[in-house]
């Protein structure tokens, strides 16, 4: 299978005043071609920066980027827009308020001069629109106008306008509701199998990417603490942490009140992190080990990776 | 059979904006009983949050209009109270839990005068200031935040801690309801987890009531006696948690929202979204709400209110049901 | 592609942004008003000569001085004998050109200010927030006063000192217009897509900015007015005696209670332009937003 991107030890840390934030802690990860790779974890665990940071639309503290083979730390941030995407959480804020729909899916095209001619331009949006399912009525539309369902839609067609080969959906229906996200889920799967798409999916709930994901990296305050297959993930839970995501999801089924395991603490700033596993402050099997030294990813069965003392 | 606490009968509201009547919602009935936890389950724009602030008599006083329908608390209708007597009854008998936890909190008073003012309010008996103190101490405590931090401000608090200082303001007076709205919605799962176990056992300690305003049927199915499944400013579907979640009789529109929830122990590729989006509530289609959505439509559908099918608590409103019979 | 691609046709004809402008201020009865007053006084620079010739604003007829309102003259005569509603239409010309020119040339460098240093923050933010803070703090008249000491006296020069002391004013609340602009998602989205900086700045940020813009343009250009007239009060504007608005004002204060007459009408033809000024920028930022619509 071919590798689209991969990263090696990237970094990416944030002064702020009381020491440096390190948002992103040397995390590597590879993505196949076509293929989705389902990044999760809580508010402040850098999963956002990371999707940045591989567009470059962050410099990256250290640490490569490699897209197709090349390393693209050294390339001019704005050529690489054409072949890496983005799609936003908040469908009410990424849209202009003051922009038609036209002119929102126009703007990378007109940026990126891809049309010389207007004419071929109106057909692409058009079949932009059609892609993604917005009827053509709403062509003259104001984001306010619409629902949100209907803005992310938008906000796809924008990032599907220059035939991107990667796409970072960063939550991209976290702020819809229940019945629309799934609609918009199945559009981007359908999407992934007719144009071969490789997604970087985003997000905080782990119930969303178990469909849409072929491998999952959990991440805990800027670190990878574990990488498998979603399958394997979910059926096999290894990390603490990765369990008591699993657990603490609400399950729509009657006969699990409260006997479940909850973590308890809060998720704190990776602001000048002390050595060791950063998770040990909550974790219930935190032993001594846990706290020196650097504890780094293993694989502890085939290609399922885990940060953790307990699996030698 | 437990007493009824709250009683809304009838219930319709309707926002008056320049341009059109939104009918928010249309005739709804509902009871709760003493230490019963209601769980009102629906999408934006349903009228889940507006049916809480009409309890309230919160609703924006320009635009949102009461039309018809009657609530009655212990028996008595607070639609008829005085503004005055609205005061007294939120907060020390009624109260309510918003979303936001960031915005709920006024970031310039520490957390424990905030709470103190809220027993101040309802001071009736004139209880001495330090006996009112040693009162935020145990409700902090009692949210499982250490008395110790009653002098911070909002700002030192986590997410998760303010909307725990958010409920133990809620407590203070130890209301018969709680009325929380979307209450661990903008929390981190870890966090919503502990929130909702915390309220679990208060409720239960304190024995409140409480209406669950959520769109998420895993909250719902944790935290909730009776579910009210609102589509459109109708409840469409009514039942013991038991109904919902194990019976296999329910509205298209139910079906619909636990297919579009990944079920984590089954393997399936693909989710089975409701296709099309909530009516626009300016103008909402004849008969039922949900016709133009719902993939079992019939012609009677369109033109028709569905009757309301009842077995047991269950009740569903759907021209399928009726049929049956 | 060789031929020329025909566009197919299309159910849904895109509309053009400046016809639903235009279409949307038209709904707006004031600001149509706003727009016409304000059209009248363009007409009477542009025919000022051909309304009445110039030659008679600066005529003195010592028999008629402080004569009121009459059929012959219309306004009446100021203190010299001159005609003043032939010095309300001539000066016109000085007092609104210099209004709007120190408004417009002041808006366009302030905004342009504002924009880099709301827009990249940090050091950039710093030098421009700190140098327009400095002016700030020195007062008015002593800025413009300077500058014109400088540059030496005249209209240009007098334009230019007021246009200057005026920018930092801009500069403030064009930026923290922008500010809240610019924690958007949907400039990180202009930026995904491959824009530049410049781009991002002219097509997201400036027009989401342009209400509180539109709205300090319109309430300034008064305020130069009168503010240009100080200068040439002390000799250093417009040389009398040709016709300015503020001088006329100036000088009839001193017969307000005998000849009131002489301060009302450049002092109406001020509030006139101001307040129509007024109504169009209003007009003209709800036109502008398309939330506002319909």
């Amino acid at each position: 299978m071919e590798i689209l991107l991969k990263t090696i030890n990237l970094k990416k840390y944030f002064k702020v005043h009381k020491g440096l934030l390190h948002a992103v802690d040397g995390v590597d990860i590879e993505i196949q071609k076509g293929k989705t790779l389902g990044v999760v974890g809580e508010s402040g665990c850098g999963k956002s920066t990371l999707g940045r940071v591989i567009l470059r639309l962050l410099e990256a503290t250290s640490g490569e980027i490699y897209f197709e083979g090349r390393n693209i730390m050294k390339e001019n941030p704005r050529g690489l827009k054409k072949d890496m995407q983005i799609i936003f959480q908040d469908p009410y804020s990424s849209l202009d308020p003051r922009l038609s729909v036209f002119e929102l899916i126009s703007e990378p095209l007109v940026v990126n001069r891809v049309f010389d001619h207007k004419g071929e331009m109106e057909n692409r949006i058009i079949e932009l629109m059609e892609t993604v399912g917005l009827a053509e009525r709403f062509i003259n539309a104001y984001p306010h106008e619409m629902d949100g369902g209907r803005r992310q839609r938008v906000g796809i067609a924008r990032a599907l306008a220059l035939n991107p080969k990667f796409i970072v959906c960063d939550e991209p229906v976290s702020a819809l509701d229940v019945s629309i996200q799934a609609q918009v889920l199945n559009l981007l799967m359908d999407l992934q199998d007719q144009m071969g798409f490789t997604y970087m999916f985003i997000t905080h709930n782990l119930s969303v990417v178990k469909h849409i994901s072929d491998e999952i990296v959990v991440m805990y305050l800027g670190q990878c603490v574990e990488h498998a297959s979603s399958r394997e993930l979910f059926k096999n839970p290894l990390h603490p942490y990765t369990q008591a995501l699993l657990a603490a999801i609400p399950k729509a089924k009657l006969g699990i009140k409260h006997d479940q395991k909850i973590i308890y603490g809060e998720v704190t700033n990776p602001v000048n992190p002390k050595q060791g596993c950063r998770f040990a402050a909550r974790c219930e099997y935190c032993q001594q080990d846990c706290l020196a030294g650097s504890i780094s990813l293993k694989e502890v069965e085939p290609d399922h990776f885990v940060s953790c003392v307990l699996y030698k | 059979m437990l007493e009824k606490l709250l009683e809304i009968k009838d219930l319709s509201v309707v926002y008056h904006t320049d341009e059109a009547h939104v009918y928010a919602v249309n005739a709804i009935n509902l009871e709760i009983g003493a230490r019963e936890t209601i769980g009102l389950v629906g999408e934006t724009g349903a009228g889940k949050t507006t049916t809480a602030l009409a309890i309230l008599r919160l609703l924006p006083e320009k635009t949102g209009h009461i039309t018809q329908g009657e609530i009655l608390f212990k028996g008595e209708d607070l639609l008829k109270k005085s503004k005055r007597e609205m005061r007294g009854i939120r907060g020390a008998h009624i109260s309510m839990i918003f979303q936001d936890p960031m915005t709920s909190l006024n970031p310039t008073i520490t957390v424990g005068d905030q709470i103190y003012e809220s027993l101040l309010i309802h001071n009736y008996e004139g209880k001495p200031r330090d006996e009112l103190y040693k009162r935020v101490d145990e409700l902090l405590e009692l949210v499982g935040i250490p008395a110790r931090r009653r002098k911070d401000y909002p700002h030192q608090f986590s997410g998760g801690m303010k909307q725990r200082v958010v409920i133990s303001i809620a407590l203070a007076c130890q209301p018969q309801l709680l009325i929380a709205d979307e209450p661990t919605t903008a929390l981190d799962v870890t966090i919503q987890a502990q929130v909702l176990a915390m309220m679990y056992d208060l409720k239960e300690k304190l024995q409140t009531s409480m209406i669950m305003i959520t769109h998420d049927l895993g909250v719902v199915a944790q935290t909730c006696d009776k579910v009210a499944i609102m589509y459109a400013g109708e409840i469409i579907e009514f039942g013991l948690a038991e109904d919902i979640f194990e019976s296999d009789q329910h509205h298209p529109y139910t079906t619909g929202l636990f297919g579009s929830i990944p079920d984590l122990d089954i393997e399936a590729d693909r989710l089975n979204p409701i296709e099309g989006l909530m009516p626009d509530p300016t103008a909402l289609p004849c008969g039922c709400k949900f016709h133009p959505r719902c993939k079992l439509c019939m012609e009677i559908c369109k033109t028709t209110l569905p009757p309301q099918w009842h077995e047991g608590d269950h009740m569903i409103s759907c021209h399928l049901y009726s049929r049956e019979k | 592609m060789s031929k020329a691609v025909v566009a197919p046709a299309r159910k849904y004809k895109r509309k053009s942004r400046f016809k639903e402008i235009w279409r949307r201020m038209k709904k707006n009865k004031l600001s149509m008003v706003g727009l016409c007053v304000f059209a009248l006084f363009v007409a009477m620079i542009i025919f000022a000569d051909l309304i009445v010739p110039y030659r008679i604003a600066l005529e003195q007829n010592v028999w008629e001085q402080f004569a009121p309102p009459s059929v012959e003259h219309l306004l009446g005569m100021d203190q010299y004998g001159r005609d003043i509603f032939a010095r309300v239409i001539h000066g016109s010309r000085n007092s609104l050109l210099m209004g709007i020119a120190a408004v417009f040339v002041g808006m366009i460098i302030g905004g342009t200010l504002a924009s880099l240093a709301g827009y990249y923050g940090g050091k950039v933010d710093m030098v421009i927030m700190r140098i327009s803070d400095t002016i700030f703090c020195i007062p008015f008249m002593l800025m413009g006063l300077s500058i014109v000491a400088a540059l030496g006296p005249g209209l240009i020069n007098v334009l230019i000192a007021i246009t200057i002391t005026a920018i930092p004013n801009y500069v403030r609340i064009i930026r923290s217009a922008i500010l809240t602009i610019v924690g958007n998602d949907f400039i990180e989205a202009g930026r995904a897509c491959g824009a530049s900086d410049i781009f991002i700045i002219l097509k997201h940020v400036a027009p989401n900015a342009v209400g509180p813009i539109i709205v300090q343009a319109t309430m300034q250009v008064g305020t130069m007015i009168i503010f240009s007239t100080a200068f040439s009060y002390l000799g250093l504007g417009i040389q009398p005696p040709a016709p300015e608005w503020g001088a006329m004002l100036a000088e009839g204060k001193s017969y307000m209670l005998s000849a009131p007459h002489m301060i009302i009408a450049p002092g109406m033809s001020i509030v006139l332009v101001a307040l129509s000024l007024n109504l169009l920028g209003d007009g003209l930022r709800d036109a502008l937003d398309p939330k506002l619509k319909d």
